[in-house]
């Protein structure tokens, strides 16, 4: 398909049917549940109770950039590009919890 | 005087393709899609390092507060659906349908914001505080001691809480006065500024909402009187994808902001 401005343009949408887009939805509620249900019961400890939320959301997102926001049919080249380049930059600001955790460990001292 | 004329071919092939095979008003938004996750990294990152680095981070979230954040949930997460169903309808050229999901969208989008505006209001009025806001308003003490203590032994939480959720019930805000745009165009506008009105009677913090709305208002008028046109299914496609963001954004606030400070008591 070719718009007007001279772009070639891949409708994603369009290898989409209704089906999968209800699927993706169920999925999302169904996680979604998961993670209340784990904060209620409170089972894990708050350190691994952070891993499992986050790995949770991380499918969450997933599923929404891939399916609901179309990347999984756009050109390679800017799946790879886009995604690497954010996870990149959210990855640099990591480097910070490296101090937050050496903060706990000072402690208060008495002098 | 320019020395060359560049020649605009009738059908437009006077450009190349673009390198991503997509057309420009997409790979525009995913641009700006990407500089916005940096922001709101960026406050969840501050989030997570006062969390980290405050020993007895205050766990205020009880049962209520979880029921409303999951329902708020289930609305985000309806509202993409809906969103995914109008940029079907759009591909399919169903205008009728495409502007019925636009307005289903916007309906559980502005559930959200109510059901946000309504547990902020109660946090307030309790004693949960960003120390901004006790500079701002004359607000009355707290009602809870445990939100009055978070607010005076833990400042960082209230801070932390208020800029993070504020700053995504902005971005669900804007999405629902881009989605009206669309979706109604000029008619949008005079529903715009009776919100507007409204919000200027609203109470504490929100009364605020109302610049938020004049501003929107006024950004809206200046796109839909200069340049009126139909929106075609790239455009619907675009806006879908800033919605989808949004709702990006809170499947990581939700866990991270409501579930780890919770605290079930019987």
């Amino acid at each position: 398909m070719t718009h007007p401005a001279g772009d070639v343009v891949t409708a994603g949408h369009l290898h989409q049917g209704k089906g999968q887009f209800y699927g993706v939805w169920g999925g999302l509620l169904i996680l979604t549940v998961v993670e209340i249900a784990l904060a209620y019961n409170q089972v894990f400890t708050p350190r691994n109770m952070l891993i499992v939320l986050l790995i949770l959301s991380i499918i969450k997102s997933a599923l929404i950039i891939g399916y609901f926001m179309h990347l999984k049919f756009e050109a390679g080249r800017m799946k790879w590009l886009l995604m690497c380049s954010v996870c990149f930059c959210l990855a640099l600001m990591a480097v910070f919890f490296a101090d937050a955790e050496r903060i706990v460990s000072l402690g208060w001292k008495a002098h | 005087m320019a020395d060359a004329v560049l020649l605009h071919h009738p059908h437009g092939e006077a450009y190349e393709p673009s390198w991503f095979r997509t057309y420009s008003k997409k790979i525009g938004m995913w641009l700006f899609i990407l500089s916005d996750s940096l922001t709101f990294g960026a406050l969840l990152f501050a989030y997570s390092y006062n969390r980290l680095s405050t020993p007895n981070w205050p766990t205020p979230f009880h049962v209520e507060s979880i029921r409303n954040a999951s329902i708020m949930t289930g609305f985000l997460l309806t509202s993409s659906l809906t969103m995914v169903m109008a940029v079907l309808a759009s591909s399919r050229g169903d205008r009728a349908w495409t502007r019925n999901w636009l307005l289903a969208t916007m309906a559980f989008g502005a559930g959200f914001v109510l059901l946000h505006a309504a547990e902020w209001n109660k946090l307030i009025d309790e004693g949960l505080r960003w120390p901004l806001f006790q500079q701002l308003f004359d607000l009355k003490p707290g009602t809870n001691p445990e939100y009055v203590a978070a607010t005076r032994n833990f400042p960082q939480f209230g801070g932390t809480f208020f800029a993070l959720t504020g700053m995504h019930m902005l971005h669900v805000t804007i999405g629902i006065m881009y989605l009206g745009a669309v979706a109604l165009r000029k008619l949008g506008l005079p529903i715009l500024a009776v919100l507007a009105v409204a919000c200027w009677w609203a109470p504490g913090p929100f009364h605020y909402g109302f610049y938020v709305m004049l501003f929107g208002l006024a950004i809206a008028a200046i796109i839909l009187f200069l340049k009126p046109m139909d929106y075609s299914d790239h455009d619907i496609e675009v806006t879908g994808l800033y919605w989808h963001f949004v709702d990006l954004v809170w499947m990581f606030i939700f866990p991270l902001v409501y579930l780890m400070s919770t605290k079930i008591t019987s």
